[in-house]
């Protein structure tokens, strides 16, 4: 199917985590994506997922350990290819991250990633920011087509993305509101887990296969 | 907001789906892989899947089951039992798996704890703590050691301090006995963590998870109440919003 579309998904391989669960959302859509961390392989895909669960600086350190770098800054941001980042894969586009000291990201977007931090006036929140939250649409992202405002999607992170650029096009709160997902030309990026979020989420991949 | 979860919980014993009352008596009810896609299709929250007697019997992780169960599941999956090494946790994980349940081994060795949650990040760590009421107090339980002089609080903060990212406490005499959740021992944990606590034993009616959560915790876990009686997740879900708890009813 994937084939007759003209599809070819590469799935970042980068040992950070849940591949197989991002790899059967595209499969549940019809889509067979390859999960990989050839250079090769990823110069000849036309659509890249970067997923990913795990610390910023183990994740930066694996890339570059990888050669991954290079070839993702080629095509996605020279190539224009579509990105899908999801959760640390979105915390990654980002130019720095505090998780375990300070580490530089791929720097897409001018943004830090930081702790949730409301020691003071939200002390019964709870860190991390695990289970279902509403994702407040502020604006338009290609993939939220048929994807119902302040729909709930399956969170689970400790750090957050900031950024002052005009590329958010969501902000879910807990305790703040923080960035759930942002758009920026061919690169889109959410904290949530569409692989996780049942129907929505397997949308938003629908989507992403389809953009 | 953050909704509160309402997470059923399978048990498997030699790969069959059992049902335990306080940890003993087990029945089978069916096979792991049909039950996943029943709970997938109802849209559940999360799905926790414990091999009872893994680590009890020193069994190894058995990946080919954990990957069926993980190809029906759209929502977050949680699998425990028998976990002993980190090589069990990639197993794991990479069988599709999104977090792990540690019971005995961290009790044994907060260093393994540490570790596992610096390599694979707390999110994807539950630490479960099983309790026993005994001579009047709250004790840590566990199947090969028995009941251990430990407070559970002491434990899950431990546990907390040590990278667990959450924690699934069970009743060990409230399990499977559908009277309620021990509401006396929740309180001990209310605002005590910043790690969310899964409250699991007992919901026997929809307002049990109100009590619960009333009290405390984060999100509430249960098997009998789901296999052999009427009330559906979602009907636990509906009873929590009627009591305005933030709750996820999806699409």
């Amino acid at each position: 199917m994937s084939i007759l579309s003209g599809n070819k998904v590469v799935i970042i391989d980068y040992q950070m985590g849940n591949l197989r669960s991002v790899y059967k959302s595209f499969k549940k859509n019809n889509c067979e994506a390859t999960i990989s961390n050839d250079p090769y392989i990823i110069k000849n895909a036309n659509k890249i997922v970067l997923p990913g669960v795990g610390s910023f600086k183990d994740g930066m350190k694996n890339l570059i350990n990888l050669g991954l770098v290079e070839v993702l800054n080629q095509e996605v941001i020279q190539n224009k290819k579509p990105f899908l980042g999801i959760c640390l894969g979105m915390q990654l586009i980002a130019c720095k991250g505090y998780e375990n000291g300070e580490s530089p990201g791929l720097s897409w977007v001018n943004a830090d990633i930081v702790k949730f931090d409301f020691e003071k006036n939200y002390r019964n929140l709870k860190i991390p920011h695990v289970g279902w939250n509403s994702v407040e649409h502020v604006n338009h992202n290609n993939l939220f087509k048929n994807i119902n405002n302040k729909s709930d999607f399956y969170f689970v992170h400790s750090y957050h993305f900031k950024t002052n650029e005009d590329v958010v096009t969501s902000i879910t709160n807990h305790g703040i509101n923080f960035v759930s997902s942002i758009q920026k030309d061919n690169i889109y990026a959410f904290q949530f887990h569409p692989e996780k979020s049942q129907d929505f989420g397997l949308e938003i991949i629908k989507n992403f296969i389809q953009c | 907001m953050l909704k509160h979860r309402v997470i059923p919980c399978v048990l498997l014993k030699d790969w069959q789906l059992v049902k335990s009352i306080g940890f003993k008596s087990f029945r089978t009810i069916g096979h792991p892989t049909s039950t996943a896609r029943i709970y997938n299709a109802r849209n559940v929250d999360e799905l926790i899947v414990l091999d009872i007697d893994a680590s009890l019997n020193n069994k190894a992780i058995n990946v080919e089951i954990i990957t069926d169960i993980a190809n029906e599941c759209f929502m977050p999956l949680t699998i425990g039992g028998g976990i002993k090494t980190i090589d069990d946790i990639y197993k794991v994980l990479n069988a599709g798996a999104d977090k792990i349940s540690l019971n005995s081994q961290p009790l044994e060795n907060f260093g393994f704890l540490k570790e596992a949650s610096s390599l694979f990040g707390s999110q994807c760590i539950v630490c479960s703590i099983d309790v026993k009421k005994t001579g009047g107090q709250y004790k840590v339980f566990n199947k090969k050691k028995g009941v251990l002089d430990i407070h559970p609080l002491t434990l899950a903060q431990e546990y907390q301090k040590h990278g667990a990212g959450e924690i699934l406490l069970t009743s060990v005499e409230a399990e499977g006995s559908c009277n309620g959740y021990d509401i006396e021992l929740m309180k001990f944990f209310k605002n005590k963590l910043h790690i969310p606590i899964i409250l699991n034993g007992g919901m026997g009616c929809p307002n049990d998870a109100v009590t619960a959560i009333e009290n405390g915790a984060d999100a509430v876990a249960a098997a009998y109440i789901f296999h052999f009686s009427r009330w559906t997740p979602k009907d636990i879900k509906l009873a929590l919003a009627e009591n305005n708890i933030p709750i996820r009813l999806g699409a």
